[in-house]
């Protein structure tokens, strides 16, 4: 069983200087956020898919100045971190999303990187080294890892299993493998387990739960609707 | 003239003009990934029997239309943070296999917008320099992996200069990967050497096409010259 805790708890351990990757598209596990702005740890590094909006996920880390350097693929909704860059207050490493997504994946993976053609001929492939296969032009991009993970799941079960509903998965999968320690905010709890084969993110990777609350209406229990449509498992237990 | 879908007639308005015919290019079973403002536009005029899957990149497949007020769900947005539908036969997955869809070949088309394109088919659309800078996101993947790339913008920026170019000035997002140009002037292609002007939509002469386009043009023999639908 894996331990359910307060979020101030889960990011007690998030020490000054971590390199912490949070998940999320144009969103952030937002008690987890509001944890690390309440411990007031500062020389983040970051690596996220975006910084978010002013004030908003990622945004309140940024504002609050809590971050020395992000690594990213987008910085455009949000005005503070391109202020911040232009200052030379914030180191920010632009990736396209498809090399920052293959690079977590990589770190997670055990890989020592990987070749893609994305950023050939521009100046992405500035200091990297080129590798011809088969007569196409390749850049070599290295593995990300970080200290900790910051995730989001709809729900957990007590094993650390998640389910990540329609567009939240993102980056969870991935950056759950790619971190020391992985701290979860879930909306809702099945006491029963999930059904393996309907996991998203394997429990195993998962360190500390984090329960939230769902944030807008009761959510309906996935698999107890599947079943309604005659689509899940016999026998299948509903929450 | 020939029409290719009578069903869906030609808009007024020029970006929708753009976006109507950027749909009439997309065939039927089609996996098409659709770029963030104009390019979204597509999906409206994509012809009565022609059914293509469309990508969102943040993770999913079977990208639907907008929901009524009220009716959008928390856990579903597109890449643009908007919320959004999945039609029936949609699945979703991780931010890597999304971007393993794109690179990899799996997407039929995609239709982006740019800042400037140039005559060997490189466009710049991430950048200017000291002015504005949001980052990359999705679009140099987009261009790398897509099989067919149609860049869908308007021919002039809002300081009158021409956006189709000999040779673009600002940062590439890719090179040498579009396929097709469609602006509010028209349509070109990307040939082997140069560009191909092929059409001219309504009230757009040749001269006015040539005089606000900094590249070199080859005029197709079978110039399709559009006429307003009444």
């Amino acid at each position: 069983m894996k331990a359910l805790m307060a979020a101030d708890e889960a990011v007690a351990e998030i020490h000054d200087g971590a390199t912490v990757m949070v998940a999320g598209f144009l969103s952030a596990p937002e008690s987890l956020i509001d944890a690390l702005v309440r411990k007031g740890v500062r020389e983040l590094t970051i690596i996220s898919n975006d910084t978010g909006f002013a004030g908003v996920g990622i945004g309140k880390l940024i504002a609050g100045r809590l971050v020395r350097r992000v690594i990213t693929s987008h910085i455009g909704t949000n005005p503070d971190t391109q202020k911040q860059m232009v200052a030379g207050e914030l180191e920010v490493q632009i990736a396209p999303q498809g090399t920052l997504a293959e690079r977590v994946r990589a770190g997670g993976a055990g890989l020592g990187g990987f070749l893609t053609p994305t950023g050939v001929g521009t100046v992405v492939e500035e200091g990297k080294q080129k590798i011809e296969v088969d007569g196409r032009t390749y850049l070599l991009e290295l593995p990300l890892r970080a200290d900790f993970a910051l995730l989001h799941a709809t729900w957990a079960d007590p094993w650390g299993n998640l389910f990540h509903r329609l567009s939240t998965r993102n980056w969870n999968p991935i950056m759950a493998m790619a971190a020391d320690r992985v701290l979860v905010e879930f909306e809702r709890l099945r006491p029963s387990p999930i059904p393996p084969d309907s996991v998203t993110t394997p429990g195993i990777f998962v360190d500390a739960l984090v329960q939230t609350g769902c944030p807008v209406a009761q959510l309906v229990d996935p698999w107890q609707s599947w079943h309604a449509c005659g689509w899940s498992a016999e026998g299948e237990e509903s929450a | 003239m020939s029409r290719r879908h009578p069903s869906i007639s030609m808009p007024q308005d020029p970006r929708h003009r753009i976006a109507w015919r950027v749909g009439q290019e997309l065939q039927d079973g089609w996996l098409v990934n659709l770029g963030i403002g104009l390019p979204t536009l597509v999906a409206n005029y994509i012809p009565p029997g022609v059914n293509v899957i469309l990508q969102s990149e943040n993770g999913f497949v079977g990208l639907g239309p907008t929901p009524p007020a009220g009716a959008e769900d928390k856990d579903l947005f597109n890449a643009g943070g908007q919320p959004v539908s999945i039609v029936p036969g949609g699945a979703c997955f991780d931010s890597a296999t999304s971007f393993a869809i794109i690179r990899g070949g799996h997407i039929d088309a995609t239709a982006l917008g740019a800042l400037q394109v140039d005559q060997e088919g490189n466009l710049a659309s991430w950048c200017i320099p000291g002015k504005f800078m949001p980052g990359i996101g999705g679009a140099m993947d987009l261009l790398t992996g897509a099989r067919r790339v149609i860049v869908a913008m308007e021919h002039v920026a809002k300081d009158g200069s021409s956006k189709v170019l000999r040779r673009c000035t600002l940062p590439l997002t890719a090179q040498g990967r579009i396929n097709m140009i469609v602006t509010d002037y028209g349509v070109m292609k990307v040939a082997k050497d140069g560009l191909l002007l092929t059409e001219l939509f309504p009230g757009v002469s040749l001269e006015r096409f040539l005089q606000d386009t900094d590249a070199e043009v080859c005029i197709s023999e079978n110039l399709e010259q559009w006429e307003e639908i009444a």
